[in-house]
């Protein structure tokens, strides 16, 4: 079997090595990747969107329809977690694993997370928020503020985490965050534009269409966000205490 | 022969991928533990993600991010001076649906331990035969 | 103004129907199944009229999401191929979330402690439209990039509901996770080639840019094809890399396999066409390259191997996924014919096989539902406890076998016509011995079903111990009823589908 996998995984190489002998040289700025259409982005997109973040603006605006079906994606794996692991009442009793018990917290360690905590939410917002003129936006702001919980939950322990946030509403607010998406989606449907066609969202906003469609990026940019933090957490929970949501680690 | 090795040789950026999808598409079929088999997955997907990122590459270029922000669109834009947007954009997402993969992988490898009371294929196999 | 909405609605409104599901269901499970249908039902109606827009305008319908310009922003592109693959998967969905009703809470119930709902059922439901919503994306999508990332959102979906089987299930599904993943990267890798030697992810605008002499020469052109074949070949279990599919279709639960069975596969194979011809294109895969000399015989290999696996079978849902395995040699090896014949015969097949894998299903699962194993012993005297069942099994198992004027008779007529033109004797070969295997596996079947106990009533005589009555529920029988006279009704109608709809979407250089 060893044997086997390593010849298919040699195969694999050299296939690929004799595939990269005619691609563009590396780095070179006039290869197809670099011209037919990342070319149109950067020379349009901040006058179409307003958006100086090219990165932003293609993700959220010129290819939103694939970042619509990515939160659908993480949102589905959350989905799929708590489905899998979380047990029947009956069927725990019946079968308990002894879990890990912990011995009280380090004062240390509880003092650092408290303070960090605050910051990190804070960064969290401005990642989300700053999207449009710096690295950041939803998947990133989202993936930060679902750190913070999940260092609250590795400082103290996971019960303090969701008697916070409490799991149902965690769920909820994770479906939330996509709906937001997709009902800016259909709500541009319903302007008479087609599916996540922003600028007409700027009869409602009363700006100008290019504002408009920046408009549009940071509402879609909430709702990513929204279901990243909630899904972080759900999996490190569900992850961490193998779907019983108690102690966990 | 030594335009093929010349060929090679300007295309190291792919070494660097090639070798790591290798390394992850052999722990993918010949590793024994399923952790080590779901490693090697994200090994593989990452060596997906560095090929794609690789090829944004320009030479002297910057960031794909418009300097000096609004305001400077009187101003023409100099295409070669950012690197690619689109392959940036696209392993975003490629590097969501590796998370919520992995998170399923390990999701059922919980749910496989439980049951089978070991991660080890060949132990799993054996319980199943009987 | 709906009118012309219709491409984006039947990707949307299952992605909203599993929010709506999710947000409202956990109040109580019997709400979510009515939304569920009513959403289905809403969704069979709009791909019908895309179906009807498609056919009386002639030319394919192009969408543009968020109103971009084509190579820019991303499209949807419909045209008479696809808006049939649409109607197919609607149908089957639809009813499919019928069939549901009795047989999901039944299989997957349970309580938590936290809350008294039974979660898992309406997770079930959330999947399955996330399912829906993903098979539908990847058969509009006109981008090769969207097509990865929505084939990753209903893979995702189908380890949730295949996960949620009983048994083994967990150990198949993580099987089915790995090969899914390779074959999902292996997809993305060639768009990743094909990408870098064109700058454009749009499968049109490709089409463009690979047809001059310098792309259809380059190495990494021919790689990056044969990468996409790889990861579409193993996420729609062709022959050498089918091994995740028996296992992982066995133990799932029986509205998973009812679901996953006749969609996953055949949308791959309809993904498979599209970049042949809409990416690629038919003289650059058949003259250029000249790959049907290997692949032809290839799926005569997987058609031989599901046929002789299949017959070797106890469990009647593990021999069904044997003939699946079996049927996908049959559609691959039809589209790599190269001619208009196979073509043909591979297209209609998909919609013929789709229909007829539902309809086998759905009847084990019924007698599963009712005797509670799927073994061969369990179909004794089927015929006389079951009789609804059992007629819908015996139209299935015609069409599977190729007997007119059901549907399974049509698309093999075309098939072995198109293997005859080209030559492919070893295709022929295979397509026939595998109707004779079929027609052996099912007449045992059926035997087995319709004599009770063979020696105890020729000892009587004459029947007196009256076998009872105990049909499937009605929520079951409808949807098995409508599928089963569907298969005769796709027959007898094969001569306007096919000059309708499957004329219209021959690739240009076929013959």
């Amino acid at each position: 079997m060893k044997v086997i996998a390593a010849l298919f995984s040699i195969v694999l190489g050299v296939v690929l090595l004799v595939a990269a002998n005619d691609l563009p040289i590396w780095g070179d700025p006039e290869s197809p990747v670099s011209v037919h259409l990342s070319s149109y982005f950067i020379e349009h997109s901040v006058e179409q969107t307003s958006v100086p973040n090219f990165v932003t603006a293609v993700l959220a605006d010129y290819r939103g329809y694939d970042t619509m079906f990515e939160t659908a994606v993480i949102f589905c794996a959350g989905i799929t977690v708590m489905t899998i692991l979380r047990r029947s009442h009956r069927l725990r009793k019946k079968n308990v694993p002894p879990r890990p018990v912990r011995e009280g917290q380090d004062i240390i360690i509880c003092s650092a997370a408290r303070l960090i905590v605050p910051m990190m939410q804070l960064f969290a917002l401005y990642v989300l928020a700053h999207g449009h003129h710096s690295p950041g936006g939803g998947f990133q702001g989202g993936v930060i503020f679902g750190a913070s919980f999940i260092l609250l939950a590795l400082a103290y322990d996971l019960k303090t985490v969701l008697s916070r946030l409490k799991e149902k509403t965690m769920m909820l607010v994770s479906g939330l965050g996509v709906l937001v998406y997709a009902g800016i989606g259909v709500l541009c449907l319903f302007l008479g534009g087609n599916f996540l066609d922003y600028s007409r969202l700027a009869s409602i906003l009363q700006v100008t269409e290019i504002e408009a469609r920046s408009h549009g990026i940071l509402g879609v940019e909430v709702g990513v966000a929204l279901t990243v933090t909630c899904i972080m957490l759900s999996l490190y929970a569900d992850l961490a205490s193998g779907g019983e949501m108690d102690e966990g680690l | 022969m030594a335009d093929f090795i010349q060929a090679l040789l300007g295309h190291y950026n792919n070494w660097a991928f090639i070798l790591l999808l290798m390394i992850g598409f052999y722990a993918m079929i010949a590793k024994n533990n399923l952790i080590k088999k779901v490693i090697g997955m994200s090994i593989f997907q990452t060596a997906i993600i560095l090929f794609y990122v690789s090829m944004a590459v320009k030479k002297n270029s910057t960031i794909p991010i418009l300097d000096h922000g609004h305001g400077a669109v009187e101003h023409a834009i100099d295409v070669a001076a950012y690197a690619s947007p689109l392959p940036h954009v696209l392993m975003l997402t490629a590097i969501v649906v590796g998370v919520a993969t992995l998170g399923v992988a390990l999701a059922i490898i919980q749910k496989i331990h439980r049951t089978y009371d070991t991660i080890e294929e060949d132990e799993i196999m054996e319980i199943i035969a009987q | 103004m709906i009118q012309s909405q219709l491409p984006i609605l039947i990707i949307v409104m299952p992605l909203l129907m599993a929010l709506v599901i999710f947000l409202l269901g956990h109040k109580n499970e019997g709400l979510c199944f009515y939304l569920h249908v009513l959403g289905m039902a809403g969704l069979f109606a709009a791909a019908l009229g895309i179906l009807d827009q498609v056919v009386t305008s002639g030319t394919a319908i192009h969408y543009y999401l968020g109103g971009w310009p084509a190579p820019y922003g991303i499209e949807l592109v419909i045209d008479h191929l696809n808006s049939m693959v649409i109607a197919m998967v609607a149908a089957v969905t639809l009813l499919v979330a019928f069939y549901s009703r009795q047989t999901v809470p039944a299989e997957v119930p349970m309580r938590t402690e936290h809350e008294k709902v039974p979660l898992r059922v309406r997770n079930y439901y959330v999947l399955y439209n996330l399912l829906v919503a993903g098979l539908l994306g990847l058969t509009a999508t006109g981008d090769a990039f969207n097509l990865y990332v929505l084939l990753e959102i209903a893979t995702l979906s189908t380890y949730g509901l295949l996960a949620l089987g009983r048994g083994r299930a967990y150990y198949a599904t993580f099987k089915y996770l790995i090969m899914g993943t390779i074959g999902a990267s292996f997809y993305l890798l060639g768009v990743g080639y094909l990408f870098i030697m064109t700058g454009s992810l749009n499968m049109a605008d490709l089409f463009t840019l690979l047809d001059t002499a310098f792309m259809q020469q380059s190495m990494s052109i021919t790689i990056a094809f044969a990468m996409i074949l790889v990861g579409v070949w193993v996420k729609m279990a062709f022959f050498p890399f089918h091994g995740w599919l028996p296992n992982a279709y066995t133990v799932a639960s029986t509205t998973s396999s009812c679901l996953i069975a006749p969609l996953m596969t055949k949308v791959s194979v309809y993904v498979m066409i599209r970049l042949m011809f809409s990416v690629f294109s038919a003289q650059y895969v058949f003259e250029i390259l000249g790959w049907q000399k290997i692949v032809v015989p290839m799926a005569a290999a997987a058609i031989l191997f599901g046929s002789i696996s299949a017959l070797g079978q106890k469990n009647l849902k593990r021999m069904l996924t044997y003939i699946v395995v079996a049927e996908v040699g049959y559609m691959v090896g039809g589209a790599w014919l190269g001619n208009v014949n196979g073509y043909t015969g591979a297209v209609y097949h998909i919609l013929a096989d789709g229909m007829m894998t539902l309809c086998v299903f759905m009847a084990i699962g019924a007698v599963s539902y009712k005797t509670g194993d799927a073994s061969l012993e369990s179909m004794r005297g089927i015929f006389r406890k079951m009789p609804v069942t059992s007629v819908v099994f015996l139209v299935g198992a015609f069409a599977m076998i190729g007997i007119p004027p059901t549907c399974g008779f049509f698309s093999k007529w075309y098939l072995v016509t198109g293997a005859y033109e080209a030559g492919q004797w070893l295709f022929l070969g295979a397509l026939l011995a595998s109707s004779l295997i079929n027609a052996i596996i099912f007449f045992r079947i059926i035997e087995t079903g319709y004599f009770p106990d063979f020696n105890k009533a020729h000892g009587h005589g004459h029947h007196t111990d009256k076998t009872v009555v105990a049909e499937a529920p009605l929520s079951m029988l409808v949807p098995m009823v409508i599928t089963a006279s569907s298969l005769v009704l796709i027959g007898l109608f094969s001569k306007d589908i096919i000059n309708n709809l499957i004329r219209h979407s021959v690739p240009p250089g076929l013959f």
